[in-house]
């Protein structure tokens, strides 16, 4: 069985930790001791994390609210994930919906628990927990489309903003999904809570439409927590309505979160078309490219 | 688990990578998208490892976490792990057996390290410096500090070479030279730079991996070609632009009228007859003498190899390019009234051509091979019957490395290797007064092997051990040169045979 990998990437300066399906990128900003303390720190934690979280795999892909009694879990990244999902509990989720913010946003506690840094990122494949002190700022690329990982726009974090959290999802992400949304991205106040919103916004962003191929879960993925749900497999061209209906579903549910105080924010892209809500610090530059 | 994955009737698979146990179906992959199903068999989808990663992305070994002087790799360090002779020391007397005798696993196979580092007295360093031009005379020798420390030996394409240390210069003259040929080894084979002379010859800076430096100039790329396989290379295009091309080299400069490529493309005689002793059509040997000019030759003024230029056959206006074989020099001509040779600007059409001279040459470098003999008393570190050893070794059932770093065994008696001092891990080498070189060398092999020689079997340990307790100096993980094969690696092509 592989082990948990722990290298320092080749600039010398990121943290590189993976175990089995989680990889993250972690680079904190500050004194070199108090930068090398923190890295011990977050190793330590991690060694355990994915092993902790495969011990109560079953009841984490599990919907919550369905029966109204779900089990507390005992895994603190467990518990994260609970706690993340638990106000969506109106529409099918289940805690799977946030492990990789919850995975970030553990690791960060453990990163800076203690340590004196200025500021530090963890990147978990896409959902990114933030830790920043006054004073420091952060700047994030944003994809517009998560088959062409070019960065189309930036948002700068502040500290003053309550943003620690940014989550990315879309139909061809590493998981399955309901919507059609290229992606949509999401700020909140933890990668836990920035990456269960990420993924129902783009559940949202749907349409019937010939032109979309569906299939059951189960049938792409085993193990899927989804089951025999249809999940988006192909999505074919679109006419400009279509794209606009798809596109105002999920808006509208992404300002249902922001008006429950459940995100900061978030930018919707499908076919080129962009739709965001919120408090999105420097995501005016976003551009989208006209063509293919 | 010693099945790396179980199937179910249906053809699917379960992944044990990793604690997930992800349950994938044919063509599919598992979560991590790291592991698939194919054909029934659990198979990696990208063969590298992280540690891996980090040495193929810049070439080098990336030290974990350096700064850390408290870092304890050892528990967490949990790829898979060989331990090299760097720092582990080496016993005395010889019957002890070596300092680490280490046991680790691959693919089921119980694998034997055998870790020490040997005291080489017979040991030398071959140099291989990229270069045409003159660095001395063959058997010339090589002074550091003005002590003879080698001699210049036999070149090769492109190439100049020097063969130094050796048991001669080491131990067999004074103190002093034994001391300068040591420091001058060591230094070459921890990849630093060394400056060196040679009698009626150049003086050189050599290190290894890195471009050398010939009378203060830096050698930048090897030449294309000689002379007349530049001509060969690029005549087409220079067809139609020149009506003729001498190309400047130390071993054959080339003329494209009168060579082969020339009258293909009908091109008629020039006229232009360089000095030297015509080989064949077109080839000239030995038209100046070798120096740091043109193409390795002494030339800094290319006309000057121009002999005559025939009325008969020139004609005004003719068009001259000439080039040395490194595109590094060049210079174009039109031939006036009186078929005088004046310099002019080179058409694009011919610059774009001698560009791609330049652009095809490799970059130069000077490469250093240490050589040492291992068949001594080496062995008995090993096993209580050394010659075992041998014959294991030589029959390719023992590997050889240095620092991990694969090694060539020279056939013939005793074990006397060569390796890539850029294979190895950076200041792998060290030295004892007597004076001898110190390098790093393991044995590996499958224990039946180990056993069977005769090896110290109640002095293995299993690999974890070693990573907690470590050497003398503690355990520093490095990451693999990814460009090394994995010494523990089964030996594909002979179980093939």
């Amino acid at each position: 069985m592989d082990l948990p990998q722990v290298a320092l990437l080749p600039d010398g300066r990121r943290l590189h930790l993976q175990h089995g399906p989680i990889d993250l990128v972690i680079e904190a900003f500050g004194e070199r001791e108090e930068v090398g303390a923190a890295y011990r720190q977050a190793r330590d934690r991690f060694r355990t994390v994915l092993g902790e979280l495969v011990e109560e795999l079953p009841q984490l892909r599990k919907p919550v609210g369905v029966d109204g009694k779900h089990l507390i879990p005992t895994g603190p990244t467990a518990q994260r994930m609970v706690a993340a999902v638990t106000p969506h509990r109106d529409v099918f989720v289940t805690p799977m919906a946030a492990v990789a913010g919850s995975v970030a946003d553990e690791v960060m506690d453990a990163l800076v628990a203690g340590r004196d840094l200025n500021k530090a990122y963890i990147n978990n494949s896409g959902d990114i927990a933030v830790h920043l002190t006054p004073g420091e700022t952060l700047r994030l690329g944003i994809v517009g489309e998560l088959f062409r990982p070019t960065i189309d726009g930036t948002a700068e974090l502040t500290f003053e903003e309550p943003v620690r959290g940014v989550a990315t999802s879309g139909w061809r992400g590493r998981s399955l999904s309901f919507g059609v949304a290229d992606a949509v991205t999401v700020l909140a106040k933890n990668a836990a809570a920035a990456d269960v919103a990420a993924t129902l916004i783009a559940n949202a962003v749907n349409v019937d439409h010939p032109a979309i191929e569906r299939a059951p879960a189960r049938d792409m993925d085993d193990q899927s927590d989804l089951g025999d749900l249809l999940v988006t497999v192909g999505v074919g061209d679109l006419d400009h309505a279509t794209v606009d209906a798809a596109l105002a579903a999920g808006y509208a549910t992404a300002k249902r979160m922001e008006g429950a105080g459940l995100i900061a924010g978030a930018v919707l892209v499908l076919k080129k078309e962009m739709r965001a809500t919120g408090a999105l610090p420097g995501m005016a530059q976003i551009t989208l490219p006209v063509t293919a | 688990m010693n099945n790396p994955a179980t199937q179910a009737g249906d053809g699917v698979i379960t992944c044990d990578a990793c604690p997930v146990l992800c349950r994938i179906r044919p063509d599919k992959t598992g979560a991590c998208n790291r592991y698939g199903n194919v054909e029934g068999k659990l198979t990696r989808t990208d063969p590298l490892i992280v540690t891996q990663q980090i040495s193929d992305e810049n070439g080098d070994l990336v030290p974990f976490l350096p700064e850390q002087e408290d870092w304890d790799g050892t528990l967490n360090f949990q790829s898979p792990s060989f331990v090299t002779g760097i720092g582990a020391t080496t016993t005395y007397p010889d019957y002890k057996p070596a300092p680490f005798i280490v046991s680790s696993e691959h693919h089921d196979v119980d694998m034997i390290t055998v870790v020490s580092e040997g005291v080489f007295s017979y040991c030398g360093v071959k140099v291989k410096i990229d270069t045409d031009r003159f660095i001395g005379p063959e058997a010339a020798p090589v002074r550091v500090k003005g002590e003879q420390v080698g001699h210049v030996t036999t070149a090769e394409y492109g190439s100049q070479m020097l063969a130094l240390g050796g048991v001669h210069h080491l131990t067999g003259g004074s103190k002093k030279e034994g001391n300068a040929t040591c420091q001058a080894m060591l230094k070459l084979c921890n990849k630093e730079a060394v400056e060196m002379t040679i009698d009626d010859g150049a003086t050189l800076t050599v290190q290894a991996g890195k471009a050398p430096i010939i009378d203060d100039n830096m050698e930048e790329r090897m030449r294309v070609g000689c002379g007349s396989a530049t001509i060969g290379m690029f005549a087409l295009q220079w067809h139609g632009h020149a009506d003729e091309v001498i190309v400047v080299d130390d071993h054959i400069t080339g003329v494209l009228s009168e060579h082969q490529s020339g009258k293909f493309l009908d091109m008629p005689p020039a006229g232009i007859r360089v000095r030297g002793r015509r080989s064949t059509a077109g080839r000239y040997f030995q038209v100046a003498e070798p120096g740091a000019g043109w193409g390795g030759t002494d030339i800094t003024e290319p006309l000057s190899i121009i002999e005559s230029i025939d009325p008969e056959t020139a004609w005004p206006g003719l068009r001259l390019l000439m080039v040395s074989t490194t595109g590094e020099d060049q210079a174009y001509y039109v031939l006036d009234d009186d078929l005088k040779p004046v310099p002019a600007d080179m058409p694009a059409e011919l610059a774009v051509s001698v560009d791609r001279i330049a652009e095809n040459c490799e970059p130069a470098l000077s490469t250093v091979l240490f050589m040492g003999g291992a068949g001594g008393s080496l062995r008995a570190g090993v096993t209580v019957n050394p010659v075992l050893l041998t014959r294991s070794v030589r029959e390719l059932r023992t590997r050889v490395t240095c620092g991990g770093a694969p090694v060539y065994v020279w056939p013939g008696g005793g074990i006397t290797l060569m390796v890539d001092v850029l294979r190895m891990p950076d200041h792998s080498f060290g030295y004892v007064p007597t004076p001898a070189l110190v390098a790093p060398i393991e044995f590996s092999m499958p224990r039946e092997e180990f056993i069977a020689l005769g090896g110290y079997e109640d002095h293995i340990k299993p690999i974890g051990d070693v990573m907690k307790e470590g050497g003398l100096h503690g355990v520093q993980p490095l990451a693999w040169q990814g460009n090394n094969p994995w010494p523990l690696a089964e030996r594909q092509a002979l179980e093939d045979v």
